[in-house]
């Protein structure tokens, strides 16, 4: 049982110059299931897409079961039994289970016609050793989120799978899913599977996992055995000295009787936003803090009209307000970042300039004509503002960088003069240059008495510029802390963790 | 300074003028091998003028439909039966003035339908201005009896097709006027650009604010009107409405715009690409029938310059 199985040994990686892994050492164990734990950017995702022959590494060596491995591509990687489950389903709806689990290796019998009879049965067999009631002919669309995971499992499992990776299992799971979910990992285990886990859900981690390493900033941190540490020492640990220099929190003033200017009373939307009330003040930077899955998206999107309210209200300066659809909220004085900049922020194809008047064309235009002279000149204003790094305000958006596109969708909402602005994951795949700017232009919003509500996932820009921080909890906000009161990243994150 | 040219250069993107490149060089290849048969004559001009009026026409508002991502298969039908509906008013004798009311807002209602369907009941624009290209023409064919319905009004024959002012086909006025406005509020109206933005991100347009539904109702109640405008000018120009009027012409139409330079993909669109998209096929069609080919030559002809502009204008989309 003490077999090493995997030895990831000095592992270097760096993109663009850039070092994302600097000497990273990982072993598994045969059998266990071994928790990879870190903050966004602390090199999960990139160890674990070398491990999986996505990336090639620098420098560095991977062993399994003694042998040296060189991984060119993904089915490398497969050929000597290391699969991944990734965050997003890689199933197609329209075909059955039984297919998606062979699919690219359906079994064949004579002339290359595939042979459904054993891919029905071996199916069957795969689907009854996890333990699982699904029929392996179920279209995939008719099965539950929950089975999908279960057949991403199978499907991983049908390919003699030694080392299986989950990243995030549980965060579309329902609590019951999680048990089946743990039952089968279980079962995995016994019958000599190992499973390298990712997750920031500590309560999971400890209730499934043999051991744990923690990377911080591409570097090993600690790695332990489950029973030998504690949920305290675990959070110190991957949270390390983080509060980084770059991103310090400055304190804001707040003025004696400010006006709320965005209150949300019990509202309810879709399964995830179960009863959320909180208070936005005028000048307030409102930070929102949870886990993934928690609702905090859900909620924003539903202030912001995008999803439907199915309870509760919602109050802007005072008075209670229908909002059906993002140009109602718009009209209210509402404005949202969106998370995903590329599919909901902005057009690409279109240039700089076209983008950021977007939501201003009423105000920009005489008689339905776009004034297009006034237009450039406070685009040209707001881009040297932001310092978004252009050459011309008519270029095309998809040549710029991460963090200048994410400028500009700030800045579409500027130049809208947006009194509530909400932004979601507002850095998110943003280098730390621009998210230092970003965290700055925010706290410049909030001091010209804009109210800022920030989803955030990264506690370090969160605790920078939060007057407030909200906790949020399967749709539900659990609590509200003031920033003074908070004395370090841990606090939060033992807040996001712990059960109600 | 060498390096700002360089990198002028490297910005200009040639593809993007494509069709205007192709129109000149059409044009210069027929007006060389064709100067005996009389192409370059101002009558000749003229003539692919009139033949090309109704194809620019529709193109204008196709332009809108195919920049915001749907597409509008109906426009060859609505010009039919706006043809015979404008006819028949006449016939009742009604007046010119009822006639072009009922004629467009025959148009408008079909594009309203069009619109509804696609974004209310949720079906994509395909299927439905398919169905409706079947429906539209099968109600021509029903209220005329398959039979020709003649027009006498002469201010009307005037008007819509068969005039010239100073020597200048009344068409070209009309094909003038639509494509100035359709310009102007493609590029330089807030409904433009919201439209651009509809097709181009639809997600991002709504984020921003802008009711894409209505945008979508507005694009083909535009393309409605306008193909009904067509069938009035073709009734005019043949001094009759006809079930058959518009023929394949939603095809036409549709390979105008593309070559024109409009994307399928949505959010980018160019009205004045399409009229020279419209007019080059026009003048290579007119050039074939002055070579003496005929129409199964012309149809593989025109195909081919379609398949050969759009592969040289595509750029290669990113993976």
């Amino acid at each position: 049982m003490n077999h090493t199985i995997l030895r990831m040994k000095e592992i270097e990686k760096a993109f663009n110059g850039i070092t994302v892994l600097d000497k990273v050492n990982f072993e598994v164990k045969t059998g266990e299931v071994h928790a990879l734990m870190g903050g966004n950017g602390a090199g999960k995702s990139t160890l674990m897409k070398i491990l999986t022959g996505v990336y090639q590494l620098d420098e560095g060596s991977i062993e399994i079961d003694g042998e040296y491995q060189q991984f060119s591509n993904p089915s490398d990687a497969e050929k000597v039994g290391v699969s991944m489950i990734f965050q997003e389903f890689s199933l197609i709806p329209k075909l059955t289970v039984a297919q998606n689990i062979y699919l690219h290796y359906e079994p064949r019998k004579a002339f290359g016609m595939i042979n459904d009879k054993k891919m029905v049965s071996d199916s069957r067999k795969i689907i009854a050793d996890m333990g699982i009631s699904i029929s392996p002919n179920d279209l995939v669309e008719n099965i539950s989120l929950g089975y999908w995971q279960m057949t991403e499992i199978a499907k991983a499992l049908s390919k003699n799978t030694k080392i299986l990776i989950m990243d995030e299992p549980t965060s579309t799971l329902t609590k019951s899913e999680t048990k089946t979910l743990f039952s089968i990992i279980r079962r995995l285990k016994e019958s000599g599977i190992t499973i390298i886990y990712i997750s920031h859900r500590m309560d999971e981690i400890f209730e499934v996992c043999d051991r744990i390493t923690v990377l911080r900033n591409g570097t090993n941190v600690i790695t332990a055995s489950c029973a030998d540490i504690t949920m305290e020492a675990l959070i110190n640990n991957i949270v390390g000295g983080s509060m980084g220099q770059s991103l310090k929190w400055i304190e804001r003033p707040i003025k004696e009787n400010r006006k709320p200017i965005l209150e949300v009373k019990h509202l309810q939307s879709g399964s995830r936003v179960k009863d959320v009330s909180f208070t936005l003040y005028e000048g307030e930077i409102l930070g929102m803090a949870g886990l993934m899955g928690s609702g905090r998206s859900e909620t924003v999107r539903a202030v912001f009209g995008v999803d439907a309210i199915s309870g509760g209200e919602v109050h802007v300066r005072g008075s209670k307000k229908l909002i059906f659809s993002p140009k109602e909220a718009i009209q209210e004085g509402l404005g949202l970042v969106p998370e995903d900049r590329r599919s909901q922020g902005l057009v690409l194809e279109h240039s700089v300039k076209e983008n950021t008047i977007l939501p201003s064309l009423g105000a920009l235009s005489r008689r339905q004509i776009i004034q297009n002279s006034q237009a450039d000149e406070k685009v040209e204003a707001l881009v040297k503002k932001l310092k978004v790094k252009t050459d011309d305000i008519h270029k095309t958006v998809s040549l710029l960088s991460g963090g200048n596109q994410q400028k500009l969708v700030l800045a579409k909402w500027l130049l809208n003069d947006t009194d509530i602005l909400i932004l979601d994951e507002p850095t998110s795949g943003v280098d730390i240059g621009a998210k230092a700017e970003i965290v700055e232009i925010i706290r410049e919003i909030a001091d010209s008495g804009k109210a800022v509500l920030v989803v955030s996932s990264e506690m370090t820009e969160l605790l920078a510029m939060s007057d407030r921080i909200l906790i949020m909890k399967d749709g539900e906000i659990t609590s509200s802390i003031d920033r003074k009161e908070i004395k370090g990243e841990e606090e939060v994150e033992r807040a996001i963790q712990v059960e109600k | 300074m060498p390096s700002k040219l360089k990198n002028s250069l490297s910005l200009f993107d040639w593809r993007q003028y494509i069709v205007y490149i192709a129109f000149v060089l059409v044009l210069i290849y027929f007006s060389i091998t064709l100067a005996e048969e009389g192409f370059m004559t101002t009558g000749n001009i003229l003539n692919i003028a009139r033949q090309t009026a109704m194809i620019s026409i529709m193109g204008v508002a196709m332009t809108f439909v195919i920049a915001s991502k749907e597409i509008d298969l109906s426009v060859g039908s609505i010009a039919a039966l706006s043809a015979i509906t404008t006819a028949l008013t006449m016939q009742q004798g009604l007046g010119m003035i009822t006639a072009i009311i009922v004629g467009l807002a025959t148009g408008l209602a079909v594009g309203f339908v069009n619109g509804y369907l696609v974004t209310k009941v949720a079906i994509p624009s395909f299927l439905v201005t398919l169905a409706m290209m079947m429906i539209a023409r099968g109600v021509a064919m029903w209220l005329s009896g398959t039979a020709p319905v003649p027009i006498l009004s002469e201010n009307y024959i005037f008007l819509f097709g068969s005039g010239s002012v100073l020597g200048v086909p009344i068409l070209l006025f009309w094909t003038l006027l639509i494509a100035i406005i359709g310009y102007i509020v493609m590029r330089k109206s807030v409904f433009g650009r919201q439209t651009l933005a509809t097709g181009g991100n639809e997600t991002a347009a709504t984020f921003s604010g802008i009711n894409t539904n209505r945008i979508k109702m507005t694009v083909f109640m535009a393309s409605g009107m306008m193909a009904g405008l067509a069938g009035m000018l073709y009734a005019g120009r043949l001094q009759a409405g006809r079930f058959t009027f518009g023929e394949g012409d939603e095809l036409s139409v549709i390979a105008a715009v593309i070559l024109g330079g409009t994307s399928l993909f949505g959010g980018v669109g160019t009205v004045v690409g399409t009229v020279i998209g419209s007019v080059m096929i026009g003048t290579i069609n007119n050039a074939l029938i002055l070579q003496g080919l005929d129409v199964s030559q012309q149809m593989v002809v025109q195909g081919a310059i379609i398949i050969l502009a759009v592969a040289f204008g595509s750029k290669k989309r990113k993976s």
